[in-house]
């Protein structure tokens, strides 16, 4: 158990995509849409792939621009599928995001020679590489991991566009229908969510790697939810968890050596457990007649 | 070309064994996706898929090897687990469902990885062999592993055509099943240990992430083309027998490529043809039944003008006082017009347009269908006058001789409509 620099690195850097992910995931959440979230984690893939392919470099604004894409590309898909070819909500979240994760598999395998890319990178992220990572300015200057800063930035980012479209965002997500009777333009603030989702995914997938996103945009928030329902104590539980999440998942794969992104979410996991057994109904505390169903439903 | 014949002649008895098994693993996916599609529960596949990543791991590390059977067993344990605990979570809290599963999936992926690492960096030599079930790969699955993953399909596909009549029930009507005497909860519970036995089994070829497709996408594609249960079932399970070669012929010819993903792109790629080419709900059928019905609803405006111009006592209307009637629809006045004549509705001649006998008939029907409607707004739903109209201007389309029948009968056969005008009918019929 030490503290160096290196673990108080990772450790803000582990929070900070945390905190990203997680203030993103509320309002996911409150849409239910969660698993489109889930959806666009996956689907960001092939966008990840041809951007890593036409630039040759895993930092560059291509891949970003590639990923942002196809997370708005997927959730259109969703969309068009759901409307156009009246396939219910969840298949069609479910075909969108295979066909899309898949794509981007036969791209990597594809491009294998040319690009250096692994599937496992891509799944699981190495957060403890980031000590060696560093962003050295053209002038030898040395600025720290480079990981870190993308982390800072993406945070930066979710919380400006949280904090800019707070309003639009709360309001489109309680009740879209008065949102848009007083002018809010409801498909534009989901629009702008997912392009974030995806942004978020993308600049993430490095170091926990893409699958793993998916964890930190729904646990946290669910289990905040478990114990809150306003808004503003739901996102400032959900940064607190995030926070414990990067320190305890730190530490517990320093011990067990493991992987860091996977600890964070079998953290994540254990407390939304926890949560739920202590906030969940027990058949012997029934409250009220709520969940005895009527007699005529299934 | 050569690579094709070898393997679509299965000269090679391990292909033969290969694509058995990926037959099998597909009919069995397909037929109990299709009714967790139907039961509008696709995403709970998906969640039990990535929650038997754990125990894989957890079947490995006990038995030090690759054994199929304790992988199939802690898989099988996992995803119970998954499973009994979404539904916990789903009664027991105020979460919604797609939060529960996006929750579940991700934590026990989580643990899998978790577990992953730290048996790759172990140093086991069998450890290559793990990494296969994220992503599948159907031509390494050993000959002698394909009895037991064969037999768990065939026993699936049984229980499923023993108690189709229950599943039916638990995916159609429970309320009902429930009323009628049947078990529906026992019954719920069978169907969770076949998805998720088909789960384990399935992740063999394609893989934990991409598991979802193989049960989703089969049902989604085959509902395109028909209503009925059976038929759904039987195309299901074909498309994904179909997939399943084809991503297994792709594995084979470039043995880099992983079989999953190419069964996921044949999958979906059979799904976007359905819903292009359906009959019953296709883009293309859609599209042209929209298209002939607005070149109905074309020609009977013009029959209808002309009708009307014979109302105002001339016989006939130029070509000119047609067009500018419709402006910027010449190709359309033009098309209709053809089509018209053709049926002997109007002649067309040098002069201009006029209504045949049979078409004079034709078009007071429509004149007739209008203004009946307008009057049965005006009386028996109290719509004013000056708001009839446009309601009247789709129904014209619609209205059955039945229903005109009707409306007649009801209207008491009425001379005038709230304009004034008259509803003009054959001479023998009044």
């Amino acid at each position: 158990m030490t503290l160096d620099t290196n673990a108080l690195l990772i450790i803000l850097t582990g929070a900070l995509i945390a905190i990203s992910c997680g203030f993103l995931g509320v309002f996911l959440l409150l849409r239910k849409m969660s698993m489109t979230g889930d959806a666009i984690s996956h689907a960001v893939l092939p966008g990840i792939v041809i951007g890593f392919f036409v630039s040759g470099s895993q930092r560059s604004l291509e891949v970003i621009i590639g990923a942002g894409l196809l997370g708005i590309l997927s959730t259109l898909m969703i969309d068009a599928l759901r409307k156009k070819a009246k396939v219910q909500l969840d298949a069609s979240i479910g075909i969108t995001f295979t066909l899309l994760f898949a794509i981007g598999i036969i791209l990597i395998n594809l491009f294998a020679y040319k690009v250096d890319l692994d599937q496992e990178c891509v799944l699981y992220g190495e957060i403890a590489y980031l000590p060696i990572d560093l962003w050295i300015t053209p002038s030898g200057l040395n600025l720290g991991p480079r990981i870190t800063w993308l982390a800072g930035l993406n945070f930066f980012l979710v919380t400006g566009f949280i904090y800019l479209l707070f309003k639009e965002l709360s309001l489109t997500s309680f009740d879209e229908h008065f949102s848009s009777a007083i002018g809010i333009p409801a498909k534009g603030v989901n629009m702008a969510l997912m392009s974030m989702v995806s942004y978020t995914t993308v600049s993430s997938f490095e170091s926990v790697g893409a699958i793993l996103v998916v964890a930190l945009l729904v646990v946290p928030p669910s289990t905040a939810y478990l114990w809150t329902k306003s808004l503003i104590p739901l996102l400032r539980l959900t940064a607190a968890l995030g926070i414990l999440i990067a320190i305890l998942g730190y530490y517990l794969a320093y011990w067990i050596d493991s992987s860091i992104a996977g600890m964070m979410v079998t953290v994540a996991g254990v407390l939304f457990i926890g949560s739920a057994l202590i906030k969940g109904n027990w058949p012997l505390g029934h409250r009220g007649t709520s969940h005895s169903s009527p007699a005529f439903d299934s | 070309m050569e690579d094709f014949l070898y393997f679509f002649t299965f000269q090679d008895p391990s292909i033969t064994w290969v694509v058995l098994g990926i037959a099998l693993l597909g009919i069995g996916s397909a037929y109990v996706g299709t009714f967790s599609f139907l039961d509008k529960k696709a995403l709970l596949g998906d969640a039990i898929s990535h929650a038997v990543l754990p125990g894989i791991c957890l079947g490995f590390v006990l038995a030090g090897e690759k054994d199929p059977r304790y992988i199939v067993a802690g898989a099988f344990l996992s995803g119970a687990l998954a499973t009994f605990l979404s539904s916990w979570l789903k009664q027991n809290t105020k979460l919604s469902e797609d939060s529960i599963i996006a929750s579940i999936l991700s934590v026990f992926f989580g643990v899998g990885i978790v577990a992953l690492t730290a048996i790759q960096k172990s140093g086991n030599p069998e450890v290559a062999g793990l990494n296969s079930f994220i992503f599948g790969n159907a031509i390494g699955i050993a000959e002698a592993d394909l009895f037991l993953y064969g037999g768990l399909s065939l026993a699936i596909l049984l229980v499923l055509s023993l108690f189709l009549k229950e599943f039916r029930l638990m995916v159609f009507d429970p309320g009902f099943g429930k009323a009628i005497g049947f078990p529906m909860k026992s019954i719920r519970f069978v169907f969770n240990v076949l998805l998720i036995l088909a789960v384990v089994i399935g992740i063999q070829a394609i893989g934990v992430v991409l598991m979802a497709a193989l049960l989703i996408t089969p049902g989604a594609a085959a509902r395109f083309w028909t209503d009925r249960l059976q038929p759904l079932l039987l195309l299901a399970a074909f498309f994904s027998i179909l997939s399943g070669i084809l991503g297994t012929y792709i594995s084979f010819v470039l043995p880099q490529m992983p079989t999953g993903p190419w069964v996921v792109v044949f999958l979906s790629l059979i799904a976007l043809l359905s819903f292009i080419f359906s009959p019953k709900s296709g883009l293309i059928r859609r599209f042209l039944a929209r298209r002939r019905y607005l070149h109905k609803t074309h020609r009977d405006h013009l029959m209808k003008a002309l009708f009307k111009a014979k109302e105002a006592h001339r016989e006939l209307l130029t070509l000119e006082e047609i067009r500018a009637l419709y402006p910027f629809h010449k190709k359309e006045i033009e098309y209709s017009l053809q089509a018209l004549s053709k049926q002997g509705l109007v002649i067309q001649d040098a002069q201009g347009v006029r209504l045949s006998p049979q078409g004079t008939s034709n078009a007071m029907r429509i004149v007739r269908l209008h203004r009946l409607w307008e009057v049965y707004l005006n009386e028996f739903m109290n719509i004013a006058p000056d708001h009839v109209h446009e309601s009247a201007e789709q129904m014209e389309h619609l209205l059955t001789p039945e229903l005109e029948a009707l409306l007649e009968q009801r209207l008491n056969y009425p001379a005038l409509d709230p304009h004034q005008e008259t509803i003009p009918r054959e001479s023998h019929d009044t």
